[in-house]
């Protein structure tokens, strides 16, 4: 299926063309899934209307805002998306610790407070280095330490290079979270009424609902991604901070602009967080350099205990935070 | 060959251990159970309001149960590798302390795995580690040493003791109920001493002892593997597995040289047990000690001396934070020992007793400073406003499980004791064998 097939009346400008991409390849996967189990009716409509093929091979126009992702069952949520290798380049320069990354990411996973999939820092390399905010998704390395080490396989690498935790295998031996370096695994360490908000059946690609002792973490949103939707820290970020694509076809987008993966990592210097440790991350960043805000802008409408989590970082001692 | 009067002349002596429980006992194994009936109270907290009860939290996702894990496997490893290197090199001074050496093994190895299964979320898919087991992780490298290493030093217990069930079937004075007559009837299976079971026996039991003194160090290894085959600053080091081994056998020490000392006052074995095993076992202590001293300051000097970012964070919150932990566990657990055997004035029973209750604590502290600090300063700092979430502390459901841990070691060592003699009898009435006499004078010397 080529790209055309879905977009043959629409103009066919670089960037639809890559939006949409996400959403023929939406189609290859949902092959046996009836059209009608992708639309919810329920959410207004946008007007913008895409269109998708059913697998009767019929071209069917849908309203973008309803197109809604039936959750893809455990065992089909090993296979990652055909011929996807997803990345994220996350833009420094940029960040001012608004923080809806971690709260619409919260809310779309269903979430407690005290469990972040995505954690904003505020790092310093060294002494006389500049502060900046740090946002820090699962990084989906290619040599995972935490897959290797998950003794019931629970924890799993897709083709398409996510990684990816299945809550109904999961004994919560917590290896995995001491294996991987990034302190990117979070732990549901009770029964969170959160959890039970969440009404649709579990799937792994959601990772909800959560469960009582198990491990989760960031999941790149495939669920969201299989319907043409970016993940929700990058639909969120107000500076469009996160961009979200796939690395063999050299695109990223942050949902306002799309940019080729090469050249945005050529001229921005991108680079990927300790590669010294041989993991092998699916994630890049874009030095601070050039920035659009101060740091200190990162310190506006923060929460108390949110702010707090800063006073004992090198910036908040000799700030006085 | 055994000598019949010594040995008619031991059972009768060791007899009263097994007919009578005195009251003292009876209060004593009231109050392990009543410990132990905390740690169950305390389990059911934990499982029915989640893991939230403990101190662990998403940075220090591992506590004081991966320490007592640790702190038990490491004493069954040196039951294992203590009572093995002794038969098989035949050291006269064994007989009397060889059984509890070898009930250690068996005893902590039988609640060490426990400490494990209570760090797990999960425990009603506990299976899963047989259904879905993958050979790629440590885990399930640790699952199958576990199981093969209780397995093996549940056989080589059983054979050193099946002399001893013999000679308790056959004794007529002994007066106990005759359902336990019946049990040392089932478990003698027949062994009656003849010179052919005698020389079957003792080969079975030689190729266990090598087998569990083999077991024990893989099973040891594997375990320190599964810390030091992650990135994390402190926990991925190549010394990991040997330095493991040397302190578990040294802690092991200890605490067998604490069994001979409760059990020789409890049982008034003052005759069998003298000054000259504890020397011997705080000889063994001692060498231990300059092995465990020797990898400690290996370990931390590489770190400090080229360090890493990280590393330095580590060592500095060793420093401040830990201070005394890191001082009383890595540099007086290390130097009393030392001192006491050391100096021939101060090698009195009492002294190698105290040491050991030194190195014991020690050497738990030891693993408390590997594992929690470590968590503790991960690559990305940890940044967190709440103080639960960013350092560590047990809560008391932790303490109570590991007080219950202690009491269940303690309640099964006892009741091991009313069921076959804490001595090998069977042995100590073997008349002693022409030793090389160069190996008998080095150790007449240092005795």
């Amino acid at each position: 299926m080529s790209v055309e097939d879905t977009n043959d009346n629409k103009k066919n400008s670089r960037r639809q063309f890559l939006k949409n991409g996400l959403i023929a390849g939406a189609g290859v996967v949902a092959g046996g899934s009836l059209l009608a189990s992708y639309v919810d009716k329920s959410v207004p409509a946008s007007g913008e209307k895409v269109k998708v093929l059913t697998t009767e091979g019929e071209l069917v126009e849908v309203d973008k805002a309803q197109i809604h992702s039936p959750r893809v069952s455990i065992k089909e949520s090993h296979n990652g998306i055909p011929g996807r290798k997803f990345v994220m380049v996350i833009d420094l320069a940029k960040c001012k610790n608004a923080r809806k990354c971690v709260e619409s990411c919260q809310k779309g996973h269903h979430l407690p407070k005290s469990q972040e999939f995505m954690k904003v820092y505020l790092l310093q390399d060294s002494e006389k280095s500049a502060p900046y905010w740090f946002p820090k998704p699962c990084f989906h390395c290619d040599n995972p330490l935490c897959v290797s080490v998950c003794p019931v396989g629970a924890t799993f690498k897709r083709s398409d290079g996510i990684v990816l935790i299945d809550n109904e295998r999961c004994i919560g031996c917590k290896f995995c979270m001491t294996g991987c370096p990034y302190s990117t695994r979070v732990f549901a360490w009770k029964d969170y009424p959160e959890f039970a908000e969440d009404k649709e059946p579990y799937s792994p690609e959601a990772s909800s609902p959560g469960k009582e002792g198990t491990v989760a973490k960031c999941d790149f949103c495939p669920d969201l991604v299989r319907i043409g939707k970016l993940p929700y820290c990058a639909q969120n970020c107000p500076m469009g901070v996160i961009y979200f694509g796939d690395i063999d076809e050299d695109t990223v987008t942050n949902g306002s602009e799309t940019l080729r993966f090469s050249e945005l990592i050529r001229d921005r210097s991108g680079y990927r967080y300790l590669e010294v440790l041989g993991t092998r991350p699916s994630v890049y960043y874009l030095p601070p350099v050039e920035r659009q805000f101060p740091v200190e802008r990162g310190f506006n409408d923060l929460e108390e205990s949110v702010k707090n989590r800063f006073k004992t970082t090198p910036y908040g001692k000799t700030h006085k935070l | 060959m055994e000598n019949k009067d010594t040995k008619e002349k031991l059972l009768r002596e060791f007899a009263p251990q097994l007919e009578k429980t005195s009251s003292a006992t009876l209060i004593w194994i009231l109050f392990l159970l009543g410990v132990i009936g905390w740690g169950v109270y305390a389990f059911i907290t934990q499982v029915t309001q989640g893991h939230i009860v403990t101190g662990m939290r998403d940075n220090v996702v591992w506590g004081i149960y991966i320490v007592n894990f640790i702190f038990f496997m490491g004493m069954s490893y040196a039951g294992a590798i203590v009572s093995g290197t002794l038969h098989l090199f035949r050291t006269e001074w064994r007989k009397p302390i060889i059984r509890m050496a070898e009930y250690l093994a068996i005893i902590s190895l039988l609640i060490g795995p426990g400490y494990i299964l209570l760090c797990i979320g999960r425990l009603d898919r506990l299976y899963y580690l047989a259904l879905f087991g993958r050979i790629q992780s440590p885990i399930t490298w640790d699952v199958i040493a576990i199981s093969t290493d209780i397995f093996g030093c549940l056989i080589f217990l059983y054979l050193s003791i099946l002399r001893d069930i013999a000679s308790l079937r056959d004794f007529s004075e002994l007066k106990i109920p005759a359902w336990r007559k019946k049990i040392y009837s089932v478990l003698a299976l027949g062994y009656t001493g003849t010179p052919e079971q005698e020389q079957r026996l003792r080969r079975a039991t030689d190729i266990m002892a090598t087998m569990v003194i083999a077991i024990a160090i893989i099973v040891y290894s594997v375990l320190a593997w599964i810390f030091s085959v992650t990135l994390q600053p402190g926990w991925h080091s190549t010394i990991f597995g040997p330095y493991f081994v040397i302190a578990a056998v040294y802690s092991g020490t200890a605490v067998l040289i604490i069994a001979m000392w409760v059990f020789r006052k409890v049982y008034h074995l003052e005759l069998h047990i003298t000054r000259k095993h504890f020397v011997a076992m705080g000889v063994v202590m001692v060498v231990l000690a300059a092995l465990f001293g020797y990898f400690t300051f290996s370990d931390y000097l590489t770190k400090w001396y080229g360090s890493e970012k990280n590393d330095e964070s580590l060592i500095k919150i060793l420093f401040t934070e830990y201070y005394w932990p890191f001082i009383f566990s890595n540099y007086i657990g290390v130097l009393i020992p030392l001192l006491v055997v050391g100096i021939p004035k101060l090698r009195t029973i009492t002294n190698i007793s105290l040491s050991a209750i030194v190195v014991i604590v020690a050497l738990w502290f030891n693993r408390y400073l590997i594992v929690i600090p470590t968590l503790e300063s991960p690559y990305l700092p940890i940044q967190d406003s709440r103080p639960e979430w960013a350092n560590y502390s047990g809560t008391w459901v932790e303490f109570a499980l590991m007080a219950a841990g202690v009491a269940l070691f303690c309640l099964l060592y006892t009741l091991a004791s009313k069921f076959v003699p804490v001595m090998n009898v069977s042995e100590m009435s073997e008349t002693p064998k022409t030793e090389s006499p160069q190996i008998f004078k080095a150790e007449e010397s240092l005795l």
